[in-house]
C-alpha cells in the first residue's frame, strides 16, 4: 500500500532527510570503522524485517491473560467489590482484589521514592485509572469482557485536582493511609544560597519575575507496558519477561517485595519499543502478573492498552515554576531564583536518586555565571496518576533548562538586547571548568562560546534577524528562538547517588573467544539507543576487533552483570565507561600474553589498534586474535595469568558528564489563526567524543520531535472532577513527520575529562534543549503584539489567546 | 490492545443483501464501511453492535462518475480516491481541499464518503463540503431508492435520515458553470479533527456578480449553511468589505462549545477568519486567478 503524502502541507520539505551540517560523506573514514565512526545499527535488520521480540510476542505453553479493572473516578472510598458474576463467566480463572493481596503483603508496594503505592486499591481509589481488580482468563477477550461484570460500589469523595490548592487548609487529605497525615505535602527541598541571592538581587538594576509552567506530559512510548510472569511451583523460580529499562534493579526490588529469593528470579527485558522513562518504575500490572502466575500455576501475561498507558503510568513534568532574575542594565547576570510547586500525583513514585527529591533541578543556573542562585521545590499529592520523572528529562534537567532559558529571553526583551548577545556575554568560560554552578553541581567541561558562535554561523543568525525585520514591517509574524542548555547526566557517583539504596554503578564483562570474536555483557538495557552497535564500537575502538565480531548481550539478568539500567542518559557515561575499562583490562592482559609469545617483556611492547608489537620493531607483533587463540591454547602462560582473555569491571563514575548544546528555532505564525509552523530547527550538540555520529543524529532527531510535541501540542489535562482528558491519541497529541521541519544538526567536541573515552550522554539532550528554543521562538514571533511570555503547549487556540493579550497557564 | 465487546459479523454480497441483513438483525446491527469511525467507538465500547454488516465487497458502490451536469460518487468511495481524482479537483476543489486535511493517509486509505456522512460527527469535514455543494444523497431501502438534500439528510449530531435498515448508496453533486469552491481547516496537528473549518462555493452570473454563494462551517455548532452571510454577497460583485462582513456574520451565527481545542471566542474568530479565506479563494478560483 502506498501512502499519500501531500508535500504541500509538509513544512520545509525540500529535503528527504535531516541535514547534518558537518557531515561530508566523501570525507568519511572507512565505511566499516573498527571503532568510532558512522556505522549502521546492528539491531536494525531484525526490526525492519519485523523480527523483533517484544514482551507481547512472548507466548508460553498454558499462558493465561490478565486484565485490570480501573477506577472510573479520581477519589472515592471503596464500599464493596462483587466479583461473583465475573468469576462465573466462562474462561475466567481468577479475579483478584486488594483484599486477596493483603495477606500476601502485596496490596501495597514501595515506590522508588520511599513512599508506598497500592497494587490493587484496598481502602480508597486516589486517581482515575487506578488499579482496582485483576481478572485472569484463558484469553485476552474473556479477561476484558469479565471486567464489565465486576461490581464496585464507590463512595465519591471530593478530589484534589488543582495543584495550586493542594496545600489549602481544609483540602481533602489524599493519603490518609499514611500515619498521621494532615495535609497533602510531600517534601520541601532547596539548593543554592538564599541570603547571597537576596544580596545579588538588592544591587541589580533590573529584576524580573515570571511564572513558567511545564505542564504534565506523557512519554507515550510506541510499546505500552506489560509483563509475562512464569512462576515454577516446583523449583520456586520466577521468570519475568517485562518492559523494563532497568532489569537488574527490577529483579532486586521484586525480590524485596515478593519474598522470592533474588537468585530464583530471572528478569528478561526483551526488545523494548521505546521507554523514555516510562519503563523505569514497577507497575502494579507487573506485580499482578506475578501473583497471577503464583495463584494459577500458569504463566500470566498482562499487557496494557493505550489508554491505560496514558492514564496510569508515569507521566512527566507537572512543575509550576516561578523564576526571578536579577541583572545589571548592560546585561550582566547577577542572580536567579526558582521556586517550584510540583504535582507528584497520588503516590510519590518519582524515580530519581534518593538524595535528589527534585532530581537534578540543581542545573537551573544553566550555562551562565551568577553571583548567587537559589532554588526551592515543594512537592504535593493530588488525585492524579503518580510519576514525575519520565520522558527523557535527565532527572528534571528539562524543567531546569526550560526555566533558565525562558528567563534569559524574558530578560533580553526587558533590556532590549539580542538574546544571543545576552547569552554570549554571560557564558561560563572554558578556563573556568571544572565549574561549581553554585547549586551543588560541578560541570566537567565546555566551550560554550565556541559552540554558540558555530551554531549562529550555521543557521545564519544575522540574515535571519534581517529577514525577520522585513517580515515584521509587512505585518508577518516570524520568530527566532534560542536555547543554550547544559545537562548533567550519567548518574552517578555511588557515594552521592542510589535508588532504593542501590548505588548507581554499572558492571561489564568481556570475553574474547579463542577465534578472536567477542561477547560483551552489559547491565543497561536499550530501548532504541542502539547499544548493540555503539557498545561494540567502544570495544572495537579499544581493542581493534571489528564491531561485527562483537556481540552485545543485555536485558537478561541471568546473562549480564548487575547495574542500574538505562535512563537519564546514563548508558554511555556509566556503562559505556565500564565497557571501555573492561576492554582496557583485557588489553592489559593481552599484553602479558603477547610478551610471552614474543619472548620479550610487557613493557617493551607498544599498542596499536588491534595488536601489540615490539617497540622499535613493528614487524614483530601479535594481533589480538592471535593472542586470544594463544590464551586458550597450549602455550605456557606467564605467572598469574589464567587461560582466557576475559575480564569484568564495575564502574563507579567520579562525576556526572555535562553535555550541552546551542539550539535555534525559526517559526512562522499565521496571524489569522494562531497556527505555529516550525520552519527551521538547528541543533548543535557537544556530547564530547562521538562514538557513532549516525546514532547521535538519530537520538537528536527523535528528541527534537519530542520537543516539538511538548512545545506545540502535548498536554495531559484534567477536568475539575479529575477526569483525565488525555486518555487516547485522539486527545493526547504527539507530533508526526508533518509537524517537524527537516532537522539540521551540527556539533563541537569537548571531551569529558573524567570519562575514559571522553564521551557524554546524548540520549536526552534534544528533548531537554528543544522546548525552550521553540517557545522562545513563538514568543519572539509575537513580540510585535506585545507578548513577552506564554506557556506550552502553543496550540493555535493558546497562541491566539496570547495574541489577544490574555495568555493563560495550561494548569 | 483495546478490545470491542463481542459481536457477530456478516458480509453483504449486494446492496439488497445488506438491506435484508439490516432488516433481519434490526437496530443492533451496524453497517461497516471503512470502519474508521465505527471501530474506534467499538474498541472504546461506546458502540456495541450485536451485528456488524460488512459492505466492503460491494465494489459497485465505489465510483466517481460524470453524468450530464452531475458528478455521482458511490458511497463506498474512499477518501483517498477523492483526494487523487483530477476530475474532482477541477470541478469541486473544495473536496480536494478537505480531503487533504481529513485525518491521515492511513484513515484516508479506508474511510469512505458514505461512512463520513452517515457518521454525522459535527467535526466531519465532508458533511460541510456536501452541505456547501448542495449535494443530494441517494438512500436505498427495501422499498427502493429515495433522494434527499443535505438539509434533510442531517438531523443533528450523529443523526441522519438513513433508517437502520437502509443504505446510503450515492452522493450527487451538481456541476455549475462559472463556479468554484474552497475549504480550510485549523487543526492542532495533522490528523486531528477540526478546531474549526469553513467551506464556500460561489457561482458567478455573466455580468460578474455573484449568482449564488454557499457558506458552511465545521465543528462550531452549525449544521446548515450560513444564510445571513451568504445574503451579503449574493447578487453583488465580490468586494473585500462584503467578504469581511460575511465573515463577521458567520462568526456571529455559529454556536461553538469550549473544549481542549479552543475557547468559544477563538472558534467564533476562526469561523469569521476562515470564511473570509475560503470566500476569497473560491472567488479567485472561479475567476481563474488561482488554482
Ligand atoms: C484518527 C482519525 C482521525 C480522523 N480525522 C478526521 C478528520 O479530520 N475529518 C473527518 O472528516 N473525519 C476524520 N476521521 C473520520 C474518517 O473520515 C472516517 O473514515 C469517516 O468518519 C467514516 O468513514 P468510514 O467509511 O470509515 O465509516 P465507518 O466507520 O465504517 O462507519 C461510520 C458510520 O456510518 C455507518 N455507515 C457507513 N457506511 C454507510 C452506508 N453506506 N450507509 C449507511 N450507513 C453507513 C456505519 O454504520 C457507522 O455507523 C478520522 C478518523 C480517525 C480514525
Amino acid at each position: 500500500m502506498t501512502i499519500v503524502d501531500d508535500p504541500q502541507t509538509r513544512p520545509g520539505g525540500d529535503y528527504e532527510h535531516g541535514r547534518d551540517h558537518e557531515h561530508n560523506p566523501s570525507a568519511d573514514a572507512p565505511e566499516r570503522p573498527i571503532g568510532f565512526g558512522r556505522l549502521q545499527r546492528k539491531e536494525d535488520p531484525r526490526f525492519v524485517r519485523g523480527q523483533g521480540n517484544y514482551t507481547d510476542d512472548v507466548v508460553l505453553p498454558g499462558m493465561l491473560h490478565g486484565a485490570i479493572l480501573r477506577s472510573p473516578v479520581a477519589h472515592a472510598r471503596i464500599v464493596s467489590i462483587d466479583t461473583s458474576e465475573a468469576l462465573a463467566r466462562p474462561g475466567v480463572r481468577a479475579v483478584l482484589t486488594g483484599k486477596d493481596l493483603e495477606p500476601l503483603k502485596l496490596a501495597w508496594i514501595p515506590t522508588l521514592s520511599y513512599d508506598v503505592q497500592a497494587v490493587l486499591a484496598t481502602d480508597k481509589v486516589r486517581f482515575q485509572g487506578q488499579e482496582v481488580a485483576f481478572v485472569i482468563a484463558d484469553d485476552r477477550y474473556a479477561a476484558r469482557d469479565a471486567l464489565e461484570l465486576i461490581r464496585v460500589d464507590y463512595d465519591i469523595l471530593p478530589p484534589v485536582i488543582d495543584v495550586r490548592h493542594a496545600l489549602d487548609a481544609g483540602a481533602p487529605i489524599i493519603r490518609d493511609d499514611l500515619e498521621g497525615r494532615t495535609n497533602n505535602h510531600i517534601a520541601d527541598w532547596d539548593c543554592g544560597d538564599s541570603v547571597a541571592t537576596d544580596a545579588a538581587f538588592a544591587k541589580a538594576d533590573v529584576v524580573l519575575k515570571q511564572e513558567i509552567v511545564y505542564p504534565r506530559v506523557h512519554p507515550a512510548p510506541m510499546e505500552t507496558c506489560g509483563s509475562v510472569a512464569d512462576f515454577n511451583r516446583v523449583s520456586g523460580e520466577l521468570t519475568l519477561y517485562v518492559t523494563s529499562q532497568a532489569p537488574h534493579a527490577h529483579r532486586t526490588v521484586i525480590a524485596m517485595v515478593s519474598g522470592i529469593p533474588e537468585h530464583k528470579i530471572r528478569v528478561i527485558s526483551p526488545d523494548i519499543g521505546g521507554g523514555f522513562g516510562n519503563k523505569v518504575g514497577i507497575y502494579p500490572g507487573y506485580v499482578l502478573s506475578i501473583v497471577g502466575s503464583i495463584v494459577t500455576g500458569h504463566p500470566v501475561k498482562w499487557m496494557e492498552d493505550r489508554s491505560e498507558n496514558l492514564m496510569s503510568t508515569s507521566f512527566a513534568r507537572d512543575y509550576i515554576m516561578t523564576g526571578e532574575i536579577a541583572a545589571t542594565k548592560d546585561g550582566k547576570l547577577l542572580g536567579i531564583r526558582a521556586s517550584v510547586l510540583a504535582d507528584h500525583g497520588a503516590f510519590n513514585g518519582v524515580a530519581q536518586p534518593t538524595k535528589f527529591p527534585a532530581g537534578f533541578f540543581n542545573l537551573f543556573p544553566g550555562s551562565y555565571t551568577w553571583e548567587a542562585v537559589y532554588g526551592k521545590v515543594t512537592s504535593v499529592y493530588t488525585n492524579k496518576a503518580p510519576g514525575g520523572v519520565a520522558y527523557a528529562c535527565s532527572f528534571r534537567v528539562t524543567e531546569a533548562v526550560y526555566l533558565v532559558e525562558r528567563m534569559i529571553d524574558r530578560l533580553a526583551i526587558e533590556l532590549n538586547m539580542d538574546p544571543a548577545e545576552l547569552r554570549l556575554k554571560n557564558f561560563i568560560k572554558p578556563e573556568q571548568f571544572p565549574y561549581d554552578n553554585k547549586a551543588g553541581f560541578e560541570y566537567d567541561s565546555g566551550q560554550y562560546e565556541k559552540t554558540m558562535r558555530h551554531a549562529m554561523d550555521l543557521i545564519g543568525y544575522d540574515e535571519l534577524r534581517k529577514e525577520q525585520a522585513e517580515k515584521r514591517s509587512r505585518g508577518e509574524l516570524m520568530g527566532i528562538g534560542i536555547s543554550f542548555f547544559t545537562e548533567g547526566v550519567g548518574a552517578g557517583p555511588r557515594k552521592h547517588m542510589d535508588i532504593l539504596g542501590l548505588g548507581m554503578a554499572d558492571g561489564a564483562e568481556l570475553r574474547i573467544h579463542p577465534t578472536g570474536k567477542a561477547v560483551v555483557r552489559i547491565s543497561v538495557q536499550s530501548q532504541g539507543q542502539a547499544h548493540e552497535t555503539t557498545f561494540a564500537q567502544i570495544v572495537a575502538e579499544e581493542i581493534g576487533i571489528p564491531p561485527e565480531d562483537i556481540e552485545v548481550v543485555h536485558g537478561d539478568t541471568d546473562q549480564t552483570p548487575f547495574g542500574l539500567g538505562t535512563y537519564g542518559s546514563r548508558s554511555t557515561p556509566v556503562s559505556g565507561a565500564a565497557v571501555a575499562m573492561v576492554t582496557r583490562k583485557v588489553r592489559d592482559k593481552a599484553r602479558l600474553i603477547a610478551a610471552a609469545m614474543l619472548e620479550t617483556r610487557p613493557e617493551d611492547l607498544e599498542w596499536e589498534k588491534g595488536r601489540w608489537f615490539v617497540k622499535g620493531d613493528p614487524s614483530a607483533g601479535k594481533t589480538i586474535q592471535e593472542i586470544a587463540l594463544a590464551a586458550h591454547g597450549t602455550m605456557e602462560l606467564p605467572e598469574g595469568v589464567d587461560g582466557n582473555l576475559d575480564a569484568e569491571v564495575t564502574y563507579d563514575p567520579p562525576n556526572l558528564t555535562y553535555p550541552y548544546g546551542a539550539y535555534f528555532c525559526v517559526t512562522d505564525i499565521d496571524r489569522g489563526t494562531g497556527k505555529v509552523t516550525v520552519r527551521r530547527f538547528l541543533a548543535v550538540d557537544d556530547c564530547g567524543t562521538r562514538i557513532n555520529p549516525m546514532v547521535i543524529e538519530g537520538q537528536v532527531h527523535g528528541g527534537l520531535t519530542d520537543g516539538v510535541g511538548m512545545a506545540l501540542m502535548e498536554l495531559i489535562e484534567f477536568d475539575s472532577d479529575g477526569n483525565n482528558l488525555g486518555g487516547s491519541f485522539m486527545d493526547y497529541l504527539i507530533p508526526t513527520a508533518m509537524e517537524v521541519p527537516d532537522w539540521e544538526t551540527g556539533f563541537t567536541v569537548t571531551p569529558s575529562p573524567h570519562h575514559p573515552i571522553g564521551a557524554k550522554g546524548i540520549g536526552e539532550s534534544a528533548t531537554v534543549g528543544s522546548p525552550p528554543a521553540i517557545v522562545n521562538s513563538v514568543i519572539d514571533a509575537l513580540r510585535p503584539l506585545g507578548v513577552t511570555a506564554m506557556d506550552m503547549p502553543c496550540t493555535p487556540a493558546r497562541v491566539w489567546d496570547a495574541m489577544q493579550g490574555h495568555a493563560t497557564p495550561p494548569i | 490492545m483495546q478490545i470491542p465487546a463481542p459481536f457477530d459479523y456478516a458480509r453483504a454480497t449486494s446492496v439488497d443483501d445488506a438491506v435484508a441483513l439490516l432488516t433481519r438483525y434490526g437496530e443492533d446491527a451496524h453497517v461497516i464501511a471503512g470502519g474508521h469511525s465505527l471501530l474506534p467507538m467499538m474498541k472504546l465500547r461506546l458502540a456495541r453492535p450485536d451485528w456488524v454488516i460488512d459492505i466492503n465487497d460491494l465494489h459497485d458502490l465505489d465510483y466517481i462518475r460524470r453524468d450530464g451536469d452531475q458528478l455521482r460518487i458511490g458511497a463506498l468511495t474512499r477518501h483517498r480516491t477523492l483526494l487523487e481524482s483530477a476530475e474532482v479537483l477541477s470541478l469541486f476543489p473544495i473536496v480536494t481541499d478537505a480531503e487533504r486535511v481529513v485525518a491521515d493517509p492511513i484513515v484516508r486509505n479506508r474511510g469512505t464518503i458514505g461512512g463520513s456522512l452517515c457518521q454525522a460527527d459535527p467535526a466531519e469535514d465532508l458533511s460541510t463540503v456536501c452541505t456547501v455543494l448542495g449535494a443530494e444523497a441517494v438512500i436505498h431501502g427495501a422499498a427502493g431508492d429515495r433522494t434527499i438534500g443535505m438539509e434533510e439528510f442531517h438531523r443533528g449530531p450523529y443523526e441522519t435520515a438513513v433508517a437502520f435498515n437502509e443504505l446510503l448508496t450515492e452522493v450527487r453533486l451538481t456541476i455549475r458553470p462559472r463556479s468554484s469552491s474552497a475549504y480550510e481547516k485549523v487543526e492542532r496537528r495533522v490528523g486531528d479533527w477540526a478546531v474549526a473549518a469553513a467551506g464556500a462555493a460561489v457561482t458567478f452570473a455573466d455580468d460578474g456578480t455573484l449568482d449564488d454563494v454557499a457558506i458552511g462551517v465545521t465543528a462550531v455548532g452549525l449544521v446548515n449553511r450560513v444564510a445571513s452571510a451568504e445574503a451579503v454577497l449574493r447578487g453583488e460583485k465580490p468586494s473585500e468589505s462584503a467578504i469581511a462582513e460575511a465573515g463577521r456574520l458567520t462568526g456571529e451565527a455559529v454556536d461553538p462549545d469550549a473544549d481542549q481545542r479552543g475557547s468559544v471566542e477563538y472558534k467564533r474568530h476562526l469561523a469569521n477568519e476562515l470564511t473570509q479565506r475560503v470566500l476569497r479563494r473560491a472567488i479567485a478560483r472561479a475567476q481563474g486567478l488561482e488554482a
